[in-house]
């Protein structure tokens, strides 16, 4: 009953999508624009129809329907409620339904909040998201249908894959991954639809996908940090980050998208950089497109990559339309969108900026060239090479923490030009926060350039963005006779993208203090032990007490409880590292258990016991800082949430096509504040 | 509408697609091997599983790779918790029983593996006509360049990995590698008129 | 002010460096693989460059399979016997294929993975200065 609902449910949504897509430029040209309410009807009718297919996905996983092929696939009795419903994301046809989902709320909402925006900009925008929900409707439909009808009908399955249900962050990562990847199909259609529109000379376009652009980066980011999150407690090398091919699709669109937040700041004030913001955007969505393609297709090997079929080609042929089309939209106008203006000086917010898009670009290219490699050998010299951690780690480190620095440096320029001897006032007083934090690193004992680097700069941008805000609100104080809370808050009210930016900011130094300390300060040791020795590591003592076992439904888990001992050898608290041996699989999967602290984490991971109980051979690791990891992620996401209430104007009157004889002044450049 | 500017930015865009188009046809998980044609890395390993007469030896005797000069030799690594040995299990016993008068030697490695649960194997799988030996640390399987198990070297009389194969082995296969490697007067089966050819498997180029 | 400021800074250190900077590291039962902390590090230094050959892209350094503590054990061996990083990664190679070494190296085509981002970034950092040059030219030089 379930699946031939659902599935008719997804086969109408391929005729609404295809029939809204095609009718907008039909409505347009012919004038008939009362028609394009049926557009916006089909994008409503799109998200009614996937929601009932999800919905009754759900319900089909709950209720243990094994005649749905999708929920024999990964459903199991004795798979607890949590992991049965967001197994929904756990195997391939499951997350493209779930990305048809996310895509059609987009779409939704965006139609929704811009109704009543006059123009053609909209719809083309309704147009371009309804084409990319015909593709994945034309999956489900067919080479990802999870509604196959099973006869006959199984009994119990074996359950998601047992990594998949191993911790509660699998709740959290998936999610926040797709409302941040699919979101970048936003501003792609204001882009696109720009270009249909002839808007695209002008900074609307921009303006209307600020917020979305902001709101899926902040996804985005969450979902980053939340993943690596996930790899650390669950995979057991104590590691968050392996430069594996999928965590590098996760990132590319995530630097550009960062590129483009700065570049639109400089195309909205000086009306340049228009072409190439423009560019930032299509590249990101492109990106997600490339990143969710590498996943399915199974064309390079990762921890990552769901099973393979012939859902790839259709992936291919998706990547290969969206190129295409976006590359000759965007290049054959490119003479009418590009503008060229003026800087007042080069100490300028501007030219930091520019710098920060030249880097962000390196390192998106770096990641990108070095993930494909392997492919590119293998094609031409017919050898299978690999690229891994050491090679990602010495190029694109030194341009991350280039970054850093420019963090510090652009908050502290104004926009529009200054005098030398203005920026030098400026830029050195963040100076001793780098003195600070790298003498700091070097009393610690890191050694390493790049992490002295890295230290030094994060004091200099935490010093750069904090002064920001005590120079507001000093200013706001000598001016009002505000208490630093009210000041505080007035000063964010008065200008949440320049303060939520900082904030921001404030949120990646913590990301980066954690990773370059849990980096260079990282210590481990593995031992057997019997029970009541001890082992110490960096400080850290552990003690065993005993092995255990114990029985759930869809597991044995086999445990070892040892304590967590101070200096004095007093117990303050312990610690159970565990194996878990799903029924279903031969592979036990390591479970690490970690002691979390302002002063980092204390890892234990269980290798190896004797089947008596009689010893354990555990790997403990000293993590200095990395909860600063997580903790900087929560930064960046209010910070991005605080720039994303900056009022904007809600319906934006669309302007006059913009028309220029080509031999005209360029436009003239804004006024700097 | 520049449909120059747009043209040339499409060419951009297709060494992209051919290169991922290329992909499709490659399986990232297949890493060919490099020492086929080479001479295959001597080993000493102590026999744990005797075998059956007339190929058994001693447990504790010490098989070396330098003693069986002039032999076709069949190395095969395996375990108790692979279930895909339990396939070629057959065909790898009866092949070294049928070769048993040729200048053959079958020996199996055992590879991450206790020998107790090694020899309760090969109970339960019905015996093994030939020796096994253990590998202390896997010393031998990295010096083979081992992915995993099932694995099967064939080396030559000469000494050298003539090949490799990964995965269960099958009757015919063995056959038909053995019959190319061994002299022509001590070939078994009918038919085989092939000169003794070095298969390079994967082999990169000079 | 100067000792405060030492203090603060030392204090402060204590944050971020593993506590047992002071302490070392110490176990009850006799271990073999610490005996000599300069090897290990050597050993793990070149673990991390070498591919796990049964995992999904980890290093033997980080691995837990069977294999990949045994090609550590290889490894440590080898460097105890003498020699280099060079040698045993060539080892390696001869048995795995250019496959198991997690950085490419630098022969052959390689050269232009390694000299791509180089050329990125100073060519980047040029195309910013020629840009910021040429929007801050003085205003005769615009006018068409």
């Amino acid at each position: 009953m379930i699946g031939p609902i659902a599935h008719n449910a997804l086969l109408v949504s391929v005729i609404v999508v295809s029939f809204g897509a095609i009718l907008t430029p039909i409505a347009i040209r012919t004038g008939r624009r009362d028609w394009l309410q049926l557009v916006y009807g089909a994008v409503y009718g799109n998200f009614l129809l996937v929601s009932l297919a999800t919905a009754l996905m759900i319900v089909a996983l709950v209720t243990h329907d094994f005649s749905v092929s999708y929920v024999a696939a990964v459903g199991s009795r004795s798979t607890p409620l949590l992991f049965t419903v967001i197994s929904l994301w756990g195997a391939l046809e499951g997350s493209i339904l779930f990305w048809a989902w996310v895509l059609a709320l987009y779409a939704a909402a965006v139609v929704w909040w811009h109704r009543d925006r006059p123009g053609n900009l909209v719809p083309y925008a309704a147009m371009t998201m309804l084409a990319v929900a015909a593709f994945f409707a034309i999956l489900l439909a067919g080479p990802a249908n999870p509604f196959v009808p099973v006869f006959p009908v199984p009994l119990d399955g074996p359950g998601p894959n047992t990594l998949l249900q191993n911790h509660i962050l699998m709740a959290v990562h998936p999610p926040l991954l797709y409302l941040g990847y699919v979101g970048m199909t936003v501003p792609f259609a204001f882009a696109i639809g720009a270009i249909l529109s002839n808007e695209a000379a002008s900074n609307d376009w921009a303006i209307l996908s600020r917020r979305w652009m902001l709101s899926s980066w902040a996804f985005l980011s969450a979902a980053i940090i939340a993943g690596m999150w996930w790899s650390y407690e669950v995979l057991g090398w104590g590691g968050y980050w392996a430069w594996d091919p999928v965590e590098n699709a996760s990132f590319l669109p995530w630097l550009t998208a960062t590129a483009y937040l700065h570049s639109v700041m400089v195309q909205e004030r000086r009306n340049m950089l228009r072409l190439w913001t423009l560019n930032l955007c299509v590249a990101t969505f492109v990106l997600t497109i490339l990143g969710t393609f590498l996943t399915r297709s199974g064309i390079l090997s990762s921890v990552h990559a769901f099973t393979t079929g012939t859902i790839g080609y259709y992936f291919l042929a998706f990547i290969a339309v969206v190129l295409v089309v976006a590359l000759v939209l965007v290049a054959g106008n490119s003479e009418r969108i590009r503008t060229d203006g003026t800087l007042g000086g080069a100490a300028s917010r501007e030219t930091v900026f520019l710098l920060n898009n030249m880097f962000l670009t390196a390192v998106m290219l770096t990641v990108l060239v070095g993930t494909l490699y392997p492919l590119v050998a293998e094609a031409i010299r017919g050898v299978k090479v690999s690229v891994g951690e050491p090679f990602f780690n010495r190029m694109a480190v030194p341009a991350m923490v280039a970054l850093i620095f420019l963090m510090g440096v652009g908050p502290s320029l104004p926009w529009g030009s200054t005098t030398w001897l203005e920026a030098r006032r400026r830029l050195v007083p963040p100076a001793v926060g780098a003195v600070l934090l790298g003498a700091i690193g070097f009393l610690a004992g890191a050694r390493g350039v790049y992490a002295l680097l890295a230290f030094a700069f994060v004091g200099y941008a935490a010093v750069g963005n904090l002064r920001e805000y005590w120079i507001g609100m000093r200013a706001r104080r000598k001016a009002h006779g505000e208490s630093w809370p009210t000041s505080l808050v007035r000063l964010t009210r008065a200008n949440r993208r320049r303060y939520g930016g900082y904030v921001a900011h404030i949120g990646i130094l913590f990301v980066a203090l954690g990773i370059t300390a849990s980096s260079e300060f990282r210590s481990e040791r593995e031992a057997t032990l019997l029970p009541g020795e001890t082992l110490t590591v960096a400080g850290h003592t552990v003690r065993l007490t005993n092995v255990w076992g114990r029985e759930e439904p869809q597991r044995s888990v086999i445990g070892a409880t040892l304590d967590v001992l101070d200096e004095k050898g007093a117990v303050i608290g312990d610690i159970q590292p565990r194996m878990n041996f799903y029924h279903v699989s031969d592979e036990p999967v390591p479970t690490p258990d970690v002691r979390s602290s302002i002063k980092g984490d204390l890892y234990v991971n269980l290798m190896a016991f004797e089947r008596s109980g009689a010893n354990a051979t555990v790997k403990v690791i000293v993590e200095p800082l990395v909860p600063w990891i997580w903790f900087g992620g929560l930064v960046m996401v209010i910070g991005a949430v605080i720039g994303m209430f900056h009022p904007g104007r809600r319906t934006p009157k669309p302007p006059a096509p913009a028309v220029r004889a080509p031999d005209e002044e360029p436009a003239v450049a804004g006024v700097a504040p | 509408m520049n449909w120059r500017r747009a043209l040339i930015a499409v060419a951009f865009a297709v060494p992209l697609i051919a290169l991922f188009a290329f992909g499709f046809t490659r399986d990232p998980g297949e890493i060919p091997s490099p020492l086929p044609g080479r001479a295959a890395p001597g080993f000493a390993l102590p026999v744990f599983a005797p075998g059956e007469a007339p190929l058994a030896r001693e447990i504790g005797d010490t098989i070396r790779l330098a003693d069986l000069a002039g032999k076709v030799t069949v190395v095969n690594f395996w375990a108790s918790w692979c279930l895909a040995c339990r396939d070629e299990h057959t065909a790898l016993s009866v092949t070294a029983r049928r070769y048993a008068d040729a200048p053959t030697q079958f020996i199996g490695v055992l590879y991450n593996d206790r020998p107790a649960l090694g020899a309760r194997w090969i109970a339960q799988m019905g015996g093994q006509s030939y020796p096994s030996v253990t590998d202390d640390g896997s010393r031998t399987a990295i010096d083979f360049g081992l992915y995993g198990v099932p694995e099967t070297f064939i080396i030559d009389p000469e000494g050298r990995i003539a090949y490799k194969h990964i995965g269960p082995i099958t009757e015919a296969v063995l056959r038909a590698k053995i019959d190319s490697l061994l002299p022509a007067a001590a070939v078994d089966s009918a038919g085989s008129d092939e000169a003794p050819a070095y298969r390079v498997e994967g082999a990169p180029a000079p | 002010m100067l000792v405060r400021l030492t203090t603060i800074l030392a204090l402060l250190a204590g944050l971020a460096a593993p506590a047992g900077a002071q302490g070392g590291e110490s176990t009850t039962r006799r271990e073999v693989a610490a005996e000599d902390s300069a090897l290990e590090a050597r050993t793990s230094a070149l673990a991390s460059r070498l591919r796990c050959p049964v995992c999904q892209g980890e290093s033997i350094q980080d691995s837990p399979s069977e294999l990949a503590q045994n090609m550590r054990a290889v490894v440590r061996e080898q460097l105890r016997a003498g020699k280099s990083p060079q040698e045993i990664e060539a080892y390696f190679v001869s048995k795995y294929g250019e496959w198991i070494l997690l950085e490419p190296s630098m022969t052959g085509l390689n050269v232009l993975l390694y000299v791509f981002p180089v050329l990125l970034v100073v060519g980047g950092l040029a195309l910013v200065v020629v840009l910021v040059r040429r929007w801050t030219a003085p205003p005769e030089a615009n006018q068409g």
